[in-house]
């Protein structure tokens, strides 16, 4: 059957069940379109080939035989090398992991397999998920199909490349500081990080652990709203984990009437340091959306010009700690055993040879935050900053049902641009990192090209916790209306791989 | 707060050490210079908190989340030690811990 890859998930699920095609056919469809375009974009680390095949027919079998599918059964998907995946190999973008095959699935991977989804491999991402362009993969960086010389996004930049060239229509990814978010802004695709809590944290290998949330990842605000529901929902594996029943995401995705919508356009996120494209997308966004009958009202969070730097002493020092496992001595590579040295000795050559430089950099600065000393002026101020946001989103929600900014301050840019400029770097983040302190659910959403560079644009929807569900039924209305803008999805205009 | 603190390349081995990661002697000043200039940039953390705002560790508020003391199924200890660089008699092989002289 033509073209399978540029089907949505929700219609490939709809072939599937149909018969219109086998499973078979559909995973097929999407590791050919692997073989023949990944050399360029080098979005999987690892094709799990024979896996995947295996999967799939199974789906076969099952509905061959009557039994009830799953609504996303026989769809492929990209899964985030982060998640543990029983006998696969699972390096987390570092060589300290290479080789490495976790002898157990994490809680998203299992909820994938038994809802019959057919995971293709594992996706590129930067090292231990530290970084916004996946140049701090040790395997070589993801090449974003939109314009092979640029960044797809971080940490999850396979995650957005698979689903923008066509190898896979869903995706995982995990969002700590915005690494669900920017990936899909710069790509064009839909990206979700759910409230902290919504999806476990099970064999999700930690980065910072009060930040960490994984969450679904589709070229559609539906396709994404019916992987949150497969992947979502109470794990007892997970003490963080929320207790409460999954809203209707996949109803709310229909909606196409905003009236009685309030949304908070966040004064702090915009402006000045923001491409001049990337603010006309959204100004024209924020037309749309009061077209569609929303209230368009502008807020005030004043401490969102302090989550950066609050960010960048949180998430070192949990990092520092967490990444304090990679020893060489249970699992992954050992370095520098020679049979007379300590077991320290050891342990800091290991590290020495896994690390990369980004990982090195943030556990020294982790560090040092932690240290005797400073830990009050650096990590305790960060946490105090923390409650202050969170009182901002407070606030902000009291007046507003969603918030909205630019998903980044800028378009993709160059690969090897800003990689000797760590801080130039985290700037990318800057929008996204407040709901992370919070807690709270964001999604970003393509609205258009930047006019300068003919470069994806996204805007970020940001909802209370636990109220996931309103930035699918924003999501869902908006990316209608600008579909009948533009006529065709907007990957089409992707150039041609 | 107000001045940015100074990194030399001591403190970075310092806290290389502390963090057991070896670094090469020609690097601890390109790290020392790229901390300072971080640190600088994220020092604003304590101007604006006062001492009535609490911290916050965790953005939601769950404490204490316990289950059942009941022997669950878990690894097994071959499955456990699948990963480890060396093994031995079903436990994972180290190098030595104490000096010899202790």
């Amino acid at each position: 059957m033509a073209d399978l890859i540029h089907k949505t998930a929700a219609e490939l699920a709809a072939v599937v069940a149909s018969g219109e095609a086998s499973a078979v056919e559909v995973a097929q469809a999407h590791l050919n379109r692997i073989g023949a375009v990944d050399g360029a974009v080098h979005a999987f680390l690892h094709v799990d080939t024979d896996g995947a095949l295996a999967a799939a027919a199974a789906v076969d079998a099952k509905r061959a035989a009557g039994d009830k599918l799953g609504p996303l059964a026989g769809v492929p998907l990209g899964l985030k090398d982060v998640m543990c995946m029983k006998d696969i190999p699972t390096t987390c973008g570092s060589k300290i992991l290479e080789g490495w095959r976790p002898p157990y699935d994490a809680t998203v991977t299992a909820r994938l397999k038994a809802a019959g989804i057919v995971i293709l491999g594992k996706t590129n991402m930067d090292e231990f998920a530290m970084g916004s362009s996946t140049e701090h993969s040790a395997y070589g960086p993801t090449h974003n199909p939109w314009d092979l010389e640029r960044i797809p996004g971080g940490s999850g930049g396979g995650s957005s490349a698979c689903l923008a060239a066509f190898e896979a229509p869903l995706s995982i990814g995990t969002d700590t500081g915005g690494s669900i978010r920017q990936p899909a802004a710069v790509t064009a695709t839909v990206g979700v990080k759910p409230t902290y809590g919504a999806v476990s944290r099970y064999g999700l290998i930690a980065l910072a652990s009060s930040l960490d949330q994984a969450g679904p990842c589709a070229r559609t605000v539906l396709d994404a709203a019916m992987l949150h529901q497969v992947i979502a929902g109470y794990d007892p594996h997970d003490s963080t984990s929320l207790t409460d029943p999954v809203a209707d995401m996949v109803s709310a995705a229909g909606t196409r009437d905003l009236t009685g919508m309030k949304i908070g356009v966040v004064k702090e996120l915009g402006g000045e340091g923001y491409q001049s494209g990337v603010r006309q997308r959204f100004t024209e966004a924020l037309e749309i959306l009061s077209g569609l009958g929303a209230e368009i009202i502008e807020v005030s969070c004043p401490h969102f010009d302090y989550a950066l730097a609050a960010y960048y002493l949180i998430l070192p020092s949990e990092c520092s700690s967490n990444l304090a496992k990679f020893d060489g001595m249970r699992y992954g590579v050992r370095a520098g055993d020679d049979g007379e040295s300590s077991v320290e000795q050891v342990m800091a050559r290991t590290r020495a040879a896994g690390f990369g430089e980004e990982v090195t950099r943030r556990i020294i600065l982790g560090t040092y935050a932690l240290s005797a000393g400073y830990y009050d002026a650096y990590y305790g101020s960060a946490q105090k900053i923390r409650t202050l946001i969170q009182r901002d989103f407070d606030d902000a929600f009291a007046r507003v049902d969603v918030l909205v900014s630019p998903t980044a301050p800028t378009t993709a840019f160059k690969l090897g641009e800003k990689l000797d400029d760590p801080l130039a770097m985290y700037l990318n983040d800057i929008a996204t990192i407040p709901a992370n302190l919070a807690g709270t659910p964001g999604m970003s959403l393509p609205i258009g090209l930047a006019p300068e560079d003919n470069l994806p644009v996204g805007i970020q929807i940001m909802a209370p916790a636990r109220k996931d569900e309103r930035m699918y039924a924003v999501g869902g209305a908006l990316e209608a209306a600008l579909l009948a803008r533009w006529g065709a999805p907007i990957l089409t205009q992707a150039r041609a791989l | 707060m107000s001045e940015t603190p100074k990194i030399s390349a001591d403190d970075v081995a310092h806290l290389a050490s502390l963090a057991r990661i070896d670094i090469p002697a020609d690097r601890l000043g390109y790290y020392a210079e790229q901390l300072e200039v971080i640190l600088g940039a994220v020092a604003k953390v304590s101007e604006v908190a006062g001492d009535d705002v609490p911290a916050t560790s965790h953005p939601q508020p769950l404490t204490n989340v316990f289950r059942e003391d009941i022997v669950q199924p878990s690894l097994t200890a071959q499955q456990a030690l699948s990963g480890a660089p060396s093994v031995e008699d079903e436990r994972f092989r180290v190098p030595r811990i104490l000096d010899e002289e202790q």
